[in-house]
């Protein structure tokens, strides 16, 4: 009843699932990066400050492990609600593709076993392990980072590249004939066609977005005035790391792309907005598809671009939308505008990343000039929209479907009534804990500023370190 | 004993895990709670901060293994288990999300009222959660999932089994991190914490033992399949968990905390064990049984060897964890002042 009065008729509840799924994921995303690529730039700040005994890179790796440990702590919890959403939304296709797509998850978990392990020994050894050892702790974070990662990316692949079953029909016990999974082999399943390159392709962009993220905020210092060492090498590692990621993003984007053109042609079609199926098809950006065609784009100067890049040929055919029926094909406007807007940040952090390689070729150092902060500032959050458009492209161009050509989401969502309920809540959670968060990042950083190097847990009232007197061992950090 | 079988035993094996190391973890969050005002309770929370603080993200993960193994080894009864019960595994998202974040935030909060709302947000949840995963326990074990997930999305989860398997869950919870705390307090030599502890886990142990005894009679009624279970292949646990119970009231009385903190494990271990023999060989009692919800042969080798590298990888790391942790070699700060920290003050 409250959901009728508050949301309209049942039928909508697709779309509240398939929200709340993206929310959940998409923010959990975010915070992921954080998890696999941070790690390894408090690696070397760690490193670089034992080995040239400079206590500013350790004071940097020190402060970015508290930051760390306040994402880790968000991305765990986000992800174990994505875990549970896989069952609450999509029972559907855990009852018919769990033990395809499992073995990945369960490898995922086993990653997520040793990250947290080895964050808690990283975020609460510090003073306690010999440097050495304790900055080492953060490699198997890293190796487990990047072995999660693959993981989630090959479920995610098999969805789009479903492969290492074979389907059977059997009679039900209501005399239906029903689907059947057989003959599973679940290496094939997490080593599908597509993994290799989407795994590349994310594991890149969460350089991308915690470099320029990172290195963004301590440009926007910079801005403000403070230059010293410390803001100067907190700039330069992170951006070190997006700048390196940045060129090869585009390649290997394009190599993943390529696969479409044969597999899953139709999403193609709706990225290029390609109504009929063509030969020597130009690449148009901006625009909206019409249904027929791409009114008021741009149409690039190169005949055949789109072909080309699709085909490596320039008079190459493409498949059009017309091949399959209206109720299999993406909205393509969707598609098509994430995956442009996809392309152009990561366009423009190239040349961003390009004007940081160049100055520091030619001058030893980074960039010094005002702009050149300015774009950083915006660099980090231009990436993570990137990301997302990325993670948008992929995923609603492949609906109708969950599992391509095989499963139909609306088969595989719950027929639980409340989901639009269930979404606002969600909606209003995560604001609450991204509130919380930067809250509490915020008040970290200004007492750094402040020459705190110590941050107490108020636990009382006016807690004064010195009153810790009375209980020997448990002053906080 | 076949395949499935052997995925199910480690399956339950994570249970159980979980049910102890998240649970300490939780039931600390109960007694943050109930620790008192801003001024008294400051102690008892930098207690509870150090004690879990490097370890509850990695026993948090216990929960992910059995979620993954049931959908992975028993894809359906999954599917059945998350639509009955999509109610409380929502609460038990919520409660995981405002538990992981509190106790985080709360660690680096500025000042009293927003360490105050982190802090509630915390041990709230830190008492539903384990609360609500006892119901949807409850509700499995008395028959109450149906395999094609049509259960009654309302009143499958709220039977007089379900409120055992709240109750018996928060209790043990907040039985097993007062033994905890209370070893804890004793090895930072903080006297005053270890007497309050060592004594509210001695209290939690009778109110757990009666719980115990008393939830037999509902599950006689109600759980009929699980009670025939646990008063029959499964007796032995459940006195295994009695004796255990018992030893550490006596070791409580007697101070010997460190070795109360094996016989409560112990306990709460084999209460758990006990209800997956007792519900064995069902995955959702009455309705679905291992062999006929296994998901195929193939991924259930791969289950059983990725866990075989989880064993080799994960456990020796953990075991380096806790024994960091129990040296109080992570954790908070040891100092007195806490100010002699060796870093440089960076303008």
């Amino acid at each position: 009843m409250l959901q009728l009065l508050l949301f309209g008729a049942a039928e909508s509840d697709l779309l509240a699932a398939r929200n709340q799924m993206a929310l959940t994921l998409g923010y959990h995303i975010i915070i992921a990066c954080f998890g696999v690529a941070f790690p390894a730039m408090i690696f070397v700040a760690h490193r670089r400050g034992i080995r040239n005994d400079d206590p500013v890179s350790i004071e940097l790796a020190r402060r970015w492990s508290k930051v760390a440990a306040v994402l880790f702590a968000i991305g765990a919890v986000t992800g174990t609600v994505l875990s549970f959403e896989m069952g609450l939304l999509w029972p559907g296709l855990m009852s018919q593709y769990g033990d395809v797509m499992g073995l990945a998850f369960a490898l995922e978990g086993i990653s997520f076993f040793i990250e947290a392990i080895f964050i808690g020994i990283y975020l609460y050894g510090w003073d306690r392990i010999p440097p050495r050892v304790h900055s080492l702790m953060l490699v198997p974070i890293m190796i487990a980072g990047a072995a999660g990662t693959f993981f989630v990316l090959s479920v995610n692949a098999w969805m789009n590249a479903p492969t290492g079953f074979r389907l059977e029909e059997v009679v039900g016990p209501s005399g239906t004939v029903e689907q059947s999974v057989v003959d599973v082999d679940p290496l094939a399943a997490i080593f599908n066609s597509a993994v290799g390159l989407q795994y590349l392709h994310m594991f890149l962009a969460a350089y991308m977005v915690v470099g320029f993220c990172v290195a963004g905020v301590y440009a926007t210092a910079m801005l403000r005035g403070r230059t010293d060492r410390y803001h100067r090498i907190g700039l330069a590692i992170p951006l070190a790391f997006a700048c390196i990621a940045a060129p090869i993003q585009p390649a290997i984007g394009h190599f993943a792309g390529q696969r479409l053109t044969d597999e899953q042609p139709v999403k193609l079609a709706a990225i290029e907005g390609l109504a009929e199926t063509e030969s020597r098809v130009s690449a148009v950006v901006g625009g909206y598809f019409d249904g027929e065609r791409i009114v008021g784009g741009v149409e690039l100067p190169v005949p055949g671009l789109a072909s080309f890049m699709a085909t490596n040929s320039f008079g190459g055919e493409l498949t059009g939308l017309n091949e399959v029926p209206v109720e299999d094909q993406p909205p393509v406007n969707v598609v098509r505008f994430a995956f442009q807007t996809m392309v152009g940040i990561g366009s423009a952090l190239v040349v961003l990343a390009a004007w940081a390689g160049f100055g520091y070729w030619r001058k030893r150092q980074l960039p010094q000039s005002v702009w050149f902060l300015r774009l950083l500032v915006v660099a980090g959050p231009a990436a993570i929209v990137a990301l997302e458009a990325g993670w948008i492209t992929t995923e609603v161009g492949r609906q109708p479907w969950v599992v391509h050509g095989l499963l139909r989401t609306e088969d595989a969502v719950t027929d639980a009534e409340w989901i639009w309920l269930s979404l606002s809540v969600i909606v209003v959670v995560y604001a609450l804990v991204t509130v919380g968060g930067v809250r509490v990042i915020r008040s970290m950083t200004r007492r750094w500023r402040a020459g705190e190097t110590h941050l107490a847990t108020p636990y009382g009232p006016s807690q004064p370190l010195e009153s810790v007197d009375d209980s020997p061992g448990l002053v906080d950090v | 004993m076949d395949l499935a079988d052997v995925v199910a035993l480690v399956m339950f094996l994570g249970i159980i895990a979980y049910a102890v190391f998240a649970g300490a973890d939780f039931g600390s969050g109960i007694w943050d709670l109930g620790a008192g005002n801003a001024e008294d309770g400051g102690p008892t929370r930098r207690l509870i901060d150090h004690a879990i603080g490097p370890v509850w993200e990695a026993n948090h993960v216990w929960l992910i293994f059995v979620l993954v193994f049931l959908w992975t080894g028993f894809p359906e009864a999954f599917g059945a288990i998350m639509s009955t019960l999509y109610v409380p595994f929502s609460f038990v998202a919520l409660g995981i999300i405002f538990r992981g974040c509190g106790f985080a935030f709360r660690k680096f909060a500025d000042d009293l009222n927003s360490a105050r709302l982190f802090g509630v947000a915390f041990a709230l949840s830190s008492l539903l959660t384990p609360f609500f995963l006892g119901m949807i326990a409850g509700a499995i074990a008395s028959g109450r999932v149906p395999i094609d997930g049509s259960g009654n999305r309302w009143t499958s989860w709220i039977g007089p089994t379900s409120w055992v398997g709240g109750l018996l869950a928060v209790l043990t919870c907040a039985f097993l991190a007062a033994v905890f705390l209370a070893a804890d307090a004793e090895r930072l030599g903080h006297e005053e914490l270890t007497e309050r502890f060592r004594r509210r886990a001695f209290v939690t142990a009778i109110i757990c033992g009666v719980a115990a005894i008393g939830g037999v009679a509902p599950l006689l009624l109600d759980a009929e399949t699980l009670a025939d279970g646990l008063l029959g292949k499964g007796v032995g646990f459940m006195i295994v968990s009695g004796a255990s119970g018992l030893a550490s009231i006596v070791l409580l009385h007697k101070s010997r905390l460190a070795a109360a903190r094996l016989t409560a494990v112990t306990a709460v271990a084999a209460v758990v064990g006990g209800w997956g023999v007792a519900q064995y060989p069902w995955v959702l009692v009455d309705h679905a049984t291992i062999a006929e919800v296994a998901g195929d042969s193939a991924t259930l080798w791969g289950l059983l060897i990725s866990f075989g590298v989880a064993a080799v990888l994960v456990l020796p790391s953990l075991a380096y964890l806790y024994l960091l942790t129990d040296k109080s070699v992570l954790g908070t700060e040891f100092n007195k002042h806490g100010q002699d920290h060796e870093s440089v003050v960076v303008k």
